[in-house]
């Protein structure tokens, strides 16, 4: 049974293998192509014709962490309801009011967001 | 011959000239979708487009490959340099490997395996890790906040595609991408399930950072979003990445919602066609519709990319897909 199931994946092992190879094919096959003659106006970071202030590490919008936080519960939830969908038709009205009830629960903590606005992007 | 083909050597042997036989198309594809956007983008502009470089300018996709090639790559001197040139790297493989299950007629798939539906979601949500990776490693402010927007706003349309796949995956019972497409024998999913085909490719439109919701490029604000300090090559395998992604979209909204191989009525002389082409054919009305979008409406805001992905998909998407299971339930439809 593991056998013909793994055997399915192998050419995708092979599409990685290939893909990987025609990506570094092409930077490979570039930088040996070009001259390659750096200095240091060229490789500094681009602002717009002025030096760089300062740099780039540092503090950021929260409203992103708050994003891929509800990205997490919702893609989650994506995940639960992938084997529900296909398995609908045989888990009777029982499969199908356990996953109301948990989209239920879902969409009052979804009101609660909107209602916080933690939707909104002022 | 037979023998050979059933040894391990002949096994990788046969793999390796099917994915060639995919990618080497794919690849040429890619340069002509390019070719094809500049066409069509110009005349519905009223100007010629690209008419030098061969006839009717066909071999430009040809010039700019090699222009591309013989450029200098600049890594900047603050980037972490490993990374840099990692991120474009990852983005064209990961554009690449989705292809491995795309069933192009019936068996024809490359990797036939039962999970092909997730295998496409996870490979692009994986999208997202090339674009943060290159915006944090250019150390470039605007690279940075272009990967910030691109990874948030590809997150957020990513919740909605799924509830859609999901709703798709209601009517079919099985993961397996050619299952999909044989159970729309009948009718296509684009019909009963009209809204979410809606919802799907205007989330296809997000996911692949197109226009009108190509936020993270943005050339006014952010010059050219994460992709800034990239130049030659790293820069072209962005670009591919991103052409051969819009292709891999249109692919799956063909499977999805218009039937894939299949034509669109089992009569002659629809029938004599055979599946593949009517599988390109979709995936370029697929493909003509990105562009003409992309000609036709201005630029998103960014709030109103976001309230749209949060606050109008997210929960019309939940509600039709309540509601088409909640159908499919009561009228005993659900496939067994």
């Amino acid at each position: 049974m593991t056998q013909p199931l793994l055997a399915n994946y192998f050419p995708i092992l092979v599409f990685l293998a290939i893909a990987a190879g025609i990506a570094v094919a092409m930077v490979g096959g570039s930088v040996l192509a070009a001259r390659q003659k750096p200095y240091a106006e060229k490789v500094s970071a681009y602002e717009c014709g002025f030096e760089p202030f300062d740099d780039t590490r540092r503090r950021f919008d929260v409203r992103f962490y708050l994003v891929a936080i509800l990205f997490i519960i919702f893609d989650l939830e994506v995940a639960f309801l992938f084997p529900w969908a296909v398995a609908l038709g045989d888990i009777g009205w029982l499969g199908f009011l356990s996953m109301m009830a948990f989209l239920g629960v879902l969409t009052v903590g979804f009101i609660y967001e909107w209602r916080k606005g933690a939707l909104d992007w002022e | 011959m037979d023998a050979f083909l059933a040894s391990p050597i002949g096994i990788l042997a046969l793999t390796v000239a099917q994915t060639l036989a995919l990618l080497v198309p794919l690849l040429i594809a890619v340069a002509y979708l390019t070719y094809a956007e500049r066409k069509v983008m110009a005349a519905m502009q009223m100007r010629k487009g690209p008419n030098v470089v061969g006839p009717f300018g066909l071999l430009q996709p040809f010039a700019d490959a090699l222009k591309m090639l013989l450029k200098e790559t600049i890594i900047p001197s603050g980037a972490n340099r490993a990374l840099f040139i990692l991120g474009p790297m990852l983005t064209l493989i990961l554009a690449l490997i989705a292809w491995a299950v795309i069933p192009v007629n019936d068996g024809w798939a490359i990797a036939d395996i039962n999970v092909g539906v997730l295998y496409l979601l996870a490979i692009s949500s994986l999208g997202v890790y090339g674009i943060v990776i290159a915006g944090w490693a250019s150390n470039s402010k605007y690279a940075f906040l272009g990967a910030l927007r691109s990874a948030a706003q590809m997150v957020s349309y990513e919740v909605s595609m799924g509830l859609v796949i999901v709703t798709v995956l209601l009517c079919v019972g099985s993961l397996n991408l050619s299952e999909i497409v044989r159970a729309q024998k009948t009718v296509w999913f684009a019909i009963p399930l009209f809204p979410m085909f809606v919802i799907f490719f205007i989330s296809t439109l997000a996911e692949t950072n197109r226009p009108p919701f190509d936020l993270a490029e943005g050339e006014s604000e952010l010059v050219a979003g994460f992709m800034v300090e990239y130049s030659s090559m790293t820069y072209a395998l962005f670009f591919l990445g991103e052409y051969a992604n819009m292709i891999l979209m249109s692919a799956m909204t063909s499977i999805l919602f218009l039937g894939g191989w299949l034509p669109p009525m089992d009569i002659a002389p629809f029938n004599w066609v055979p599946g593949p082409i009517w599988f390109i054919l979709k995936i370029m009305l697929c493909l003509f519709t990105f562009i003409w979008v992309r000609a036709t409406f201005p630029r998103y805001r960014y709030d109103q990319l976001m309230r749209l992905g949060w606050k109008i998909f997210l929960p019309f998407s939940l509600v039709y897909l309540v509601l088409t299971a909640f159908v499919l339930k009561l009228t005993g439809w659900l496939p067994v």
